[in-house]
């Protein structure tokens, strides 16, 4: 019942999002978006998924499209002619797709192909092969390892990528220039300032409670990350950049962005060196389930620093990029 | 069997209200929203499609002998940080085409390109 | 004693239905930025502060009360703190229209 509610509320806000010219209204709708999947995800009983969704899609999309709005501008120019064609094409392919859905099993049923094949094996013998409660933890560890490698790498080229497009080269005399403008805007603040001083600490602290306790409960290293790098957002965007940048050295962070996915690398390799597969962590450790505990411990900690890291540098070269070209305004004005 | 297949049907749907976004808007941040619209639909898909009637969260306890399939949970998990990784992305990639074409709008950008060649 | 948990745990969510409900209805029918944000500023809290109650004692779990109680100090510091972040930024961006407004009349009234 609740899930036939959700979606119905799904595809009313996508249809609004059609609609709306007003591109900070549209920001906005894509994070209820985000957030109402998320609620879904839960009554589908993915509580891991639904956990990085919700820090995913409603908090760190959202507020990247927010900066890149500010950038960009805030409204849509009007459509000239009717997209009559589109229209024609969505309906076509939207028929066909609903006419391949004819045959598929039906929602819920327990005998369905997909829950036949490999999903009873990782099911039963999860616990004797590797010892840790969450299943979707150990699937993502252990048993698919090298996905989630190709998925780390992913992140850390966005990373790179998102360096390669916006960064900018900061002088000092810049710096000192926005710092004027950055610390008049948090004098006014200080009720914000006040409440988010204390709860930053729990924010970092919780971080480090969803990263250690993911093989018990939902969780673990891409959770993790994104909850700590969204606590360095919530200080950045209170004290201002200045501030930010003494706390959080550049360099550092990008260091640590290429150490996660070196750590993550050098387990599987150090797995080779002792005479067995790629990511084969009973390789670790004489008992093999304390090898494959220590291998999840150490290649979720390369997850967590490479996700945090990346996005502490994804959103420093938003903003540097926004501080420089309102600077540069400023000064034709 | 509309309780049967809603779910999938209501995936189609939000697939192809993306779909629409992405072709028949000409404004790029609005086109990366419609991206995401469908790929999170597609996760949707993916979800209800591991969801067993009278199962639970695949995190192994006492007394629960049924469980949800926990492995489109992983890849959909891949796949939700490998799509902030491309908006990530698409979106450093709208601002520096602001800074260079002066604006966002499909139709500007390829006049002013056809004016330069 | 456990009919007393449940029935009081249903009203508690009750309230706390009825609560979003009306903050839903006030932001649709209040016709200005500042009582829309009163209605659901206060509304909010309160119904989420409902709901965690109504949870705690249906739940006959320790750690899942503890877990819901420091859900719910949490709750109590954010919602009003984002509240206030959303009137306060209306507020300087109207009082920074205005004082540009006062500026623009001065400068055309020197001018004529």
């Amino acid at each position: 019942m609740i899930d036939i509610v959700l979606l119905a509320f799904l595809v009313g806000v996508a249809v609004a999002i059609v609609y709306m010219k007003d591109l900070l209204a549209v920001v906005m709708l894509t994070g209820i978006y985000s957030l109402l999947s998320a609620s879904f995800f839960v009554a589908m009983d993915s509580v891991d998924v639904a956990f990085t969704e919700a820090a995913v899609g409603a908090g760190i999309s959202t507020l990247l499209m927010l900066v890149a709005i500010t950038m960009t501008g805030r409204s849509e120019h009007p459509e000239r002619h009717k997209p009559l064609l589109a229209l024609a094409v969505v309906i076509v392919t939207g028929s066909l797709l609903i006419y391949g859905t004819l045959d598929m099993p039906y929602f819920g049923s327990a005998e369905a192909p997909i829950h036949q094949h490999v999903a009873p094996r990782y099911i039963n013998d999860s616990m004797q092969e590797i010892g840790v409660p969450n299943i979707v933890t150990s699937v993502l560890a252990s048993y698919r390892a090298f996905d989630t490698f190709g998925e780390v790498v992913v992140i850390f080229t966005a990373g790179i990528g998102v360096l390669a497009l916006l960064s900018v080269v900061r002088r000092t005399e810049d710096s000192s220039k926005i710092e004027s403008f950055n610390t008049s805007m948090h004098e006014q603040h200080l009720i914000l300032r006040v409440v988010i001083k204390m709860l930053i600490p729990f924010i970092l602290l919780f971080a480090f409670y969803v990263q250690f306790h993911g093989d018990f409960g939902p969780g673990g290293g891409f959770q993790a990350g994104v909850i700590f790098a969204s606590a360095i957002f919530l200080y950045a965007m209170l004290f201002g950049m200045n501030t930010t940048r003494r706390v959080i050295n550049q360099s550092v962070i990008k260091f640590l962005a290429a150490f996660g996915v070196l750590l993550y690398g050098s387990v599987g390799v150090v797995s080779l060196l002792n005479g067995k597969n790629f990511f084969d962590y009973s390789a670790l450790s004489s008992d093999p389930v304390a090898g494959q505990h220590l291998g999840i411990l150490l290649i979720e900690l390369g997850v967590g620093l490479t996700v945090a890291s990346v996005m502490v540098i994804i959103f420093f070269n938003f903003v540097g990029r926004r501080d420089i070209s309102q600077m540069k305004e400023k000064k034709d004005i | 069997m509309l309780m049967g297949l809603y779910n999938y049907w209501v995936v189609v749907v939000l697939m192809m209200i993306g779909f629409y976004i992405v072709i028949a808007h000409g404004n790029l941040i609005k086109k990366i929203v419609g991206l995401t619209i469908f790929q999170t639909s597609v996760f949707i898909f993916y979800i209800s499609m591991s969801k067993v009637d009278g199962g639970t969260a695949p995190i192994l306890a006492d007394g629960i002998n049924q469980y949800s399939n926990p492995l489109p949970h992983v890849l959909i998990l891949t796949a939700i940080v490998v799509g902030i990784a491309t908006t990530a992305v698409g979106l450093a990639l709208a601002v520096r085409i602001k800074e260079a074409y002066g604006s966002i709008e499909e139709d500007e950008i390829q006049k002013m390109d056809n004016l330069d060649c | 004693m456990d009919t007393i948990l449940q029935v009081s745990s249903a009203l508690f969510l009750l309230i706390g239905s009825f609560l979003c409900l009306s903050g839903g209805v006030g932001i649709l029918r209040f016709p200005d930025f500042y009582t829309r944000m009163h209605a659901v500023g206060v509304t909010e809290t309160l119904a989420t502060t409902m709901i965690l109650i109504g949870l705690i004692l249906h739940n006959p779990s320790f750690m899942v009360d503890l877990k819901l109680l420091i859900i719910l100090l949490m709750t109590l510091f954010i919602s009003p703190t984002a509240s206030h972040a959303l009137a306060n930024a209306a507020i300087h961006e109207d009082m920074a229209k205005q004082t540009n407004s006062k500026l623009n009349s001065e400068a055309t009234s020197s001018k004529s």
